[in-house]
């Protein structure tokens, strides 16, 4: 009530501030006339009224501003006068200003980008989806182990369902597994992608197409019995030219036409973290888009991955726990096909299944190195302030002589700090906005497909930054602030170099300023230095295939509408003729590629000895594959022999394992010619190849097995090329082979092996990439710092130096004084930020593969960078104080 | 003329209300309705009086508008609003206590000890 009032009171003045000035002025006047009539009246004489009437009154200006005071508008008076001030002094020192701008727009700029992509990201990553705080993905788990992305981790539908029907904490199970199709546009067959959904899919996220419909319940059930698709707001634009009668035209994708129900509203692309979807079916299409099984019927057919949105005010533990008793359940009814499995919900930062879980420790990362520059930059200004404050003290001196309260000194000194730093805050968001979409960059390409990862500036960033530009100004202004209205008059008097340079206890704290900057830019250099190390290290793993002299690529069997007996048929045609261009060496095809999302099939394994029930039986990883394709790939065969065209459909069923899946189910024994089961049917064991890397160069030697590809019924659209050429030129001509054959086929950008390694590298590179910069930055911001210090240290010290050198000194010697003493202020710095790193490098864990947090190498190196740039910080001003004139300097300072 | 009384500390607020309360004044009204009821008993300083008028229309106990004096001219009236009516019965009734509470203390004798 008072408050409500105030704030009227308040908004009603400040908003007519003219008129009220007008009033406050006619009553003050109304009432010293009144006084005056009313003296006159008691017999005074009109002069002796008046000078008594105005003299009981006091000074009406000090009576307006204590009534400007009792309406709250006195603060805002001050901060206008202050605001003026602090504009008008930036503008008289624009060397200062610039400089510390610089600074501040640095830290302030990459906390604000950091942030957003935190939010675009992590946090709330799909636009225009509603409450994506109650929004968690959901995976499977076997015997309490989540998969990797894309693994056979997955949950099966009919377990899905029984989800939706039985937890009643969860509003909507929802379905979003990642597809693709190709297009024909114009004359060449372009690859999009798109998401298999439940019909659930736009209802439960909260998306309202923009023209047509979303999905239809009935729309989940039937064997492919719904080919209806919604596009892309993009697609609609770009591939149908916005046509507005769209709704209801059909479109061929994989062979099948499909009738376009929906478009998606503008900028929404879908919920797969890093790509933009640009079309989404019914998950009961299934079979036409990732054939060959239909598999909704099948309760251990696991390919489902989705999200689950919580009930309001369901915590994630209560919907987990709910889930998890479902699960068990399940387990107990169908014990065949689901004892061990479960099922676990994961926060949208931590979805295992797209970008959001691979950039995670990189982002968080990220976010403690920008807060380190932050401090840097703010360290930087404060120091910067200081050296102002000293030439600020006959300013200062003169305003508490005239009445100033020391409060109202740093009050402005303050304001003026945060008008530094709104500036900086302006310039920062800026710059952020700039570098939203700067992630997609350090992403490895993928040819044709539309990636996605912008950074995102909403309220809650925008605050967040704010919080932090406010932050850095009480942090950077407030000491030099207070120290700057520390004046007194003895002191002002006397000179401010004690000692050697940098001495006195103002000399000290500015000292200490750069330590801590040094300290925070070694944190950081040495980070770099590590993950440097790491990322050399993983490229030098061998994988245990040909990483330079073999290509491979994807063909759109599936797309294109090929039986697998057709593509096994095309595949030798193919085959026969790239191995008769010159410089191909070999070639052959396979399903899954190394190294790739969604990469293989598992399967419990049996042996002759081992008969267990198939929920206790090992799941192992195994690759469809054709002739030669471990020669191709440069995978040694150990024993036995590989695959050849005999191994087809009518001849016996074979298998090849790898030297790890040899010892675990054979130790010490002899593995060809044992066998194995594998969904009922024996295979015979007729080759061992030697273990390699299948999925992430951070892997152990893992059982492994391949079958041909003739004796399954896939379409195997991975082709691998082996060649002693320049990759490109090959490339060239494979894709012209492939074209000559069928040009309807669609093919994917042709890659070297290494290429496809590298690209899992992505979270190490992203890390290395943020920490290398940042790091550079702060060493920059550091020796700028340095350099400061160094030059108003020497300035201030011209008469010591001069004495020196009046007593013999040689520039040499004086040269060697400066030098050392910045050495000795990095030398400090260093051995705190080494106290630091040592303690904090063990956070780039995960990231680290092949060297130790505590490797020296990095630490070494940090030091010696560190040390150098100390010295080229200083040496213009050692230089500068090396030339100074003794002569010159006794007499003036 | 007796020698009128300084203020006592935080008083004046509560003066203000009590003149305002017998009927709507301007500024000058104020201090002259203060003057007279107290006899002449007690100085006001006269700038202090419109920062404490502002303060307590600020805080919704009075309310202002202009209207026409005694010799009809523009002055601005202040009234009581309902709030600043609550603060002066609470105000007084804790004046009263302390008053109380004084004079007891100022009474006590050595055998009361």
């Amino acid at each position: 009530m008072k408050l409500l009032a105030q704030i009227r009171s308040w908004s009603g003045a400040f908003a007519n501030r003219a008129r009220v000035e007008a009033e406050m002025d006619a009553e003050m006047r109304f009432h010293i006339e009144s006084r005056i009539a009313d003296l006159e009246r008691s017999g005074l004489s009109p002069q002796e009224a008046q000078r008594r009437a105005r003299a009981e009154f006091g000074t009406m200006a000090d009576q307006k501003d204590d009534c400007r005071q009792s309406l709250g508008l006195r603060f805002w008076d001050d901060l206008r006068s202050d605001v003026r001030h602090g504009v008008r002094n930036l503008w008289r020192h624009p060397g200062f200003s610039i400089l510390a701008l610089l600074c501040l727009t640095a830290g302030i700029g990459s906390n604000a980008a950091v942030f957003s992509w935190i939010e675009g990201v992590l946090l709330r990553p799909f636009p225009l989806v509603a409450h994506q705080e109650r929004l968690m993905a959901i995976a499977g788990t076997r015997n309490g182990i989540a998969g990797e992305a894309g693994s056979s981790d997955d949950l099966s539908w009919p377990d899905f369902q029984d989800f939706q029907k039985n937890c009643t904490l969860i509003d909507a199970f929802i379905v979003d597994r990642i597809t693709g199709t190709t297009l024909s546009i114009g004359n060449h067959a372009k690859t999009i992608t798109g998401s298999l959904v439940s019909s659930n899919y736009f209802d439960a996220m909260g998306i309202r197409p923009t023209l047509g419909r979303g999905f239809r319940p009935e729309e989940d059930i039937g064997r492919n019995a719904h080919p209806v698709v919604v596009i892309s707001y993009r697609l609609w634009q770009d591939r149908f030219r916005g046509d507005p009668a769209i709704i209801g035209k059909t479109q061929l994708l994989n062979s099948v036409p499909h009738t376009i129900v929906g478009v998606a509203p503008e900028g929404f692309y879908g919920t797969f973290v890093g790509w933009a979807m640009d079309f989404w079916v019914p998950l009961s299409m299934q079979e036409v888009f990732s054939p060959p099984n239909y598999k909704l019927e099948t309760r251990n057919a696991r390919f489902v991955e989705g999200y689950v949105r919580l009930k309001p005010g369901v915590t994630a533990a209560q919907a987990q726990a709910e889930i998890s008793a479902v699960a068990a359940r399940l387990e107990q009814l169908y014990p065949a096909t689901n004892r061990g499995w479960s099922a676990k919900l994961f926060p949208l930062w931590a979805t295992p299944f797209n970008n959001a879980g691979s950039l995670l420790p990189a982002l968080s990362i990220t976010m403690v190195v920008v807060v380190f520059v932050l401090l840097i930059a703010c360290a930087n200004v404060s120091n910067l302030l200081l050296v102002r404050g000293f030439a600020r003290r006959h300013e200062m001196t003169v305003k508490l002589a005239t009445g100033a309260r020391r409060q109202r000194l740093v009050r402005q000194l303050l304001t003026e700090g945060l008008l530094l730093s709104v500036i900086a805050a302006a310039g920062g968001l800026l710059l952020a906005h700039w570098c939203r979409n700067l992630l997609i960059l350090l992403m490895p390409a993928r040819g044709g497909a539309l990636m996605n990862l912008p950074g995102r500036f909403d309220a809650r960033v925008l605050a967040l930054s704010i919080g932090v530009c406010v932050f850095s100004a009480v942090v950077f202004a407030l000491v030099p602030a207070i120290q700057t209205s520390k004046v007194d008059l003895g002191s002002a008097l006397r000179s401010e170099a004690g000692g050697v340079v940098g001495g006195g206890r103002r000399g000290l704290f500015r000292s200490g300023l750069i330590a801590v900057q040094v300290a925070l830019s070694f944190v950081l250099l040495t980070g770099a230095g590590l993950l440097l190390a790491s990322l050399d290290r993983m490229q030098r793993v061998d994988p245990g295939f040909t990483l330079d002299g073999s290509l491979v690529t994807r063909l759109g069997f599936v797309q294109a509408g090929y039986t697998p007996q057709r593509a096994h048929d095309f595949e030798d045609r193919l085959v026969d003729r790239l191995k008769a261009l010159p410089g191909i060496e070999a070639a052959a095809f396979g399903r899954g590629i190394p190294f790739s999302y969604t990469a293989y099939n598992s399967t419990p394994v049996a042996t002759d000895g081992n008969q267990l029930p198939e929920s206790q039986l090992p799941v192992l990883n195994y690759n469809e594959i054709g002739p030669g394709y471990l020669s191709t790939l440069g995978i040694p065969v150990m024993a036995g022999r590989e695959f050849t065209r005999a191994d087809n459909e009518s001849a016996p069923l074979v298998a090849i394992v790898n030297q790890a899946m040899a010892e675990q189910l054979w130790p010490r024994q002899d593995a060809v010619g044992r066998r194995i089961q594998v969904a009922g049917r024996w295979l015979q064991v007729i080759g061992v190849a030697h273990d390699a890397h299948y999925s992430k160069i951070n892997e152990d030697a893992v059982p492994f097995f391949y079958i041909p590809l003739r004796q399954t019924s896939v379409a195997g659209p991975a082709l691998q090329v082996r060649t002693a050429l320049p990759p490109q030129t090959v490339a060239e001509s494979t894709v012209r082979a492939i074209q000559d054959l069928d040009s309807d086929l669609s093919i994917d950008e042709v890659i070297t092996m290494r290429e496809q390694v590298e690209r899992t590298m992505a979270p190490q590179r992203v890390a290395l990439i943020m920490m290398s910069a940042f790091a550079m930055l702060a060493v920059a911001l550091a020796m700028v710092g340095l350099y400061g210090v160094m030059t108003y240290a020497v300035s201030q010290s011209r008469r010591e130096f001069g004495l020196r050198m009046a007593l013999g000194a040689t520039p040499q010697n004086l040269l060697r004084l400066v030098i050392s003493h910045s050495l000795a202020i990095t030398a400090i710095g260093m051995a705190i930020g080494i106290t630091i790193a040592l303690a904090t490098s063990r956070l780039l864990g995960y990231l680290l593969y092949g060297v130790s947090p505590r490797d020296p190498v990095p630490f070494l190196a940090a030091v010696a960078a560190l040390a150098v740039a100390a010295i080229a910080a200083s040496f213009v001003p050692a230089w500068r104080a090396s030339r100074i004139d003794p002569q010159h300097a006794l007499r003036y300072q | 003329m007796a020698k009128s009384l300084e203020l006592v500390q935080g008083t004046l607020d509560m003066l203000i209300l009590k003149a305002v309360s017998l009927g709507p004044l301007h500024g000058y009204g104020v201090l002259l309705r203060i003057q007279q009821i107290s006899k002449q008993r007690l100085e006001i300083q006269q700038g202090s009086l419109y920062p404490a008028l502002y303060r307590l229309e600020h805080q919704g106990l009075l309310a202002a508008e202009w209207g026409e004096s005694e010799n009809k001219r523009r002055a601005r009236y202040y009234r009581l609003t309902p709030a600043g009516r609550r603060r002066l019965q609470s105000e007084t009734a804790e004046w009263k206590r302390m008053a109380d509470v004084m004079a007891s203390i100022l009474r006590a004798t050595p055998e009361e000890v």
